[in-house]
């Protein structure tokens, strides 16, 4: 009963110093709109630790923060290894494998008006099918190491990135291309220095959807399949061992590894698009 | 009459460059097939009466698929038949959805119908809770600014996170406290749906701009009325686009959380069993099922989205 109200406590604590903050003069500043976010997931934690440690809660239904910390911290170079496996080796590989394969096949489609018409909505149906379900077939052919995972994701990102390449090299107006006409630029010229750049919002917009789709393949291919190491394999073993301690642990690995990778990709965006609205 | 023919023709012809894409993949795959199994092809052959070139089975694995298959052109009928290929045809896998779709009652265990069933109930009892609190969150913080500022960051950036691996861990945290069957599924479906709704639904009921909230408080509008009258239709655009993401998300968070129990229906468990028992053809029926789920479940809400955008005035964003 304690429990509940320490925990009623601490989030009526955290929740106070929010809406202060946010009814605040400040609350528009840089700081302050990372710390309230900050605070609130703070508060969560807390009251995660809190009702953990008194109510008794079994390690093996819900491991406090604090030991999901500790094992974090002493196995640091068994979750680097599946880190490697997984994210550097599986998903990044096939990333950029489905990424290139995608601006190949954008830009051949892009030569023939027929084609992107029977591109687009096919590609952007095939984006809303559970790709990730072709992860067997890919185990099967390509054996349980990371090629398999990298084929898996480089299947799962390829459909959003090449029904965005080909959407956002259709987008400009028919004024800007005339103009580059009456400069005498070939398809080449106007495709590198008009449509490509005009194109870059919508390209950056799969390529940011695929950061995520491309863990997600890699992680849930190792379910059927893989070597000893890696982030699937960790999880579903040590789920099996109960040890949930460490399946958190890879849940923040995972969670850390996909924010940085969608933020690399935000922040490549910026440099490239900085003449775009969205980006002033 | 004819402007209604004129209509259908059009239509028509607007499918063709999409089925011509559909035609070029399939022909693709069909010619795939060959060198994919030859190696299995010409092993069969050998083990017949056929004679293979060459003899040996380890000079056969040398070769490559496509130069066995021009030095026997005898065994490229066979890589069609296999009763397990390494990639199935086209016709193959075709065959196996209509034997366990349509030609199996639906209540065996053999049926697919019945797999589907079982992946699609967690599938929508999980879309179900999913959108009612992802909508319910988006009003909250659309009308509460503490709750805009210390909760949408965290849901903008859950979007980059492979929620997913912690289906797995889900299933079996549910199952040590006693819950089972369709509920932990499901509760990996609501987790991936709820997200893109909250992000969508916040998104759209802002989408009013200044002008039409002062005209509302020009009629003298209280908040209740500025919501069911302009914030929630003007969202409907945004509401359909996040529910077709949030459906797929849901079916694919529903197949998931089938794999790490070794659960014994539905379209994950048939494409796990396939792959174990090495009948390729139940793993492909398996994924062409879940493929023609989510299909039909996003042509489902299209249709509605349709619909409803019509009669609310407003053309669909196709």
């Amino acid at each position: 009963m304690m429990a509940f109200v320490y925990a009623g406590l601490i989030w009526a604590a955290g929740w106070w110093i929010n809406a202060r903050l946010a009814h605040s003069n400040v609350a528009d500043t840089r700081l302050v709109s990372l710390a309230i976010p900050a605070i609130f997931g703070a508060t969560i934690l807390l009251m995660w630790q809190v009702l953990v440690t008194l109510l008794e809660v079994s390690p093996i239904i819900l491991p406090a923060p604090i030991v999901i910390g500790e094992r974090f911290v002493s196995s640091t170079s068994l979750l680097w290894a599946d880190f490697k496996q997984t994210i550097l080796k599986g998903a990044l590989v096939g990333y950029v494998l489905g990424m290139i394969a995608a601006f190949v096949v954008a830009l051949l489609a892009d030569r023939s008006e027929f084609l992107t018409r029977g591109i687009l909505p096919v590609g952007a149906f095939m984006a809303a099918l559970p790709i990730v379900g072709t992860a067997p077939i890919f185990v099967k052919w390509l054996g349980s190491d990371w090629q398999s995972k990298a084929a898996v994701v480089g299947v799962m990102v390829f459909f959003p990135i090449l029904v965005n390449t080909v959407a956002g090299l259709k987008d400009t107006s028919a004024m800007q291309r005339d103009l580059m006409r009456t400069y005498g630029a070939g398809y080449w010229p106007s495709l590198l220095k008009l449509r490509l750049p005009a194109a870059m919002p919508f390209i950056f917009n799969g390529l940011k959807i695929a950061t995520t789709l491309a863990l997600i393949g890699a992680i849930v291919a190792e379910f059927f399949g893989s070597p000893t190491v890696g982030m699937g394999f960790r999880i579903s073993t040590s789920v099996g061992q109960l040890a949930l301690d460490m399946v958190w642990a890879e849940i923040v690995v995972a969670a850390l590894a996909g924010s940085a990778f969608y933020g690399a990709m935000a922040l490549i965006e910026k440099r490239v698009t900085f003449w775009h609205p969205s980006q002033r | 009459m004819g402007c209604v023919r004129g209509m259908w023709m059009r239509n028509l012809w607007a499918f063709i460059p999409g089925l011509t894409v559909v035609a070029a993949i399939l022909a693709v795959w069909t010619l795939a097939v060959i060198p994919m199994n030859a190696h299995l092809a010409a092993d069969m052959a050998a083990r017949g009466d056929i004679v293979v070139t060459p003899k040996a089975p380890a000079d056969r694995k040398a070769l490559s698929g496509v130069t066995l298959a021009a030095k026997n052109p005898a065994i490229m009928a066979m890589t069609y038949t296999l009763e397990r290929p390494r990639l199935p045809s086209p016709h193959q896998v075709a065959g196996e959805l209509y034997k366990t779709v349509f030609a199996t009652a639906p209540t065996s265990r053999r049926s697919l119908v019945h797999h589907a069933w079982v992946t699609l109930s967690a599938t929508l009892l999980g879309f179900a809770i999913g959108t009612t609190l992802g909508i319910l969150l988006a009003v909250g913080i659309v009308y509460n600014r503490t709750m805009d500022k210390s909760v949408m960051p965290w849901a903008i950036t859950s979007q980059t996170i492979p929620i997913l691996a912690l289906a797995p861990m889900v299933i079996v945290m549910l199952g040590s406290i006693g819950i089972q069957g369709l509920l932990p599924k499901s509760i990996i479906s609501a987790y991936l749906s709820f997200f893109p709704v909250v992000v969508g639904m916040v998104k759209g009921l802002r989408s009013p701009d200044g002008m039409q909230l002062d005209l509302l408080r020009t009629y003298s509008a209280n908040n209740s009325q500025g919501f069911w009258k302009l914030r929630l239709p003007a969202s409907m655009p945004y509401l359909f686009t996040s529910l077709k993401i949030g459906i797929s998300a849901a079916l694919v968070g529903a197949i998931v959380g089938e794999l790490p129990t070794g659960a014994r229906a539905g379209f994950g468990a048939r494409m796990l069993v396939g792959d174990q028992y090495g009948q390729p053809l139940v793993t492909w029926a398996a994924l062409f099922g879940a493929a023609i789920t989510a299909a039909l479940l996003v042509g489902i809400l299209s249709l509605i989205e349709r619909q409803t955008l019509r009669r609310m005035g407003m053309e669909a964003a196709v």
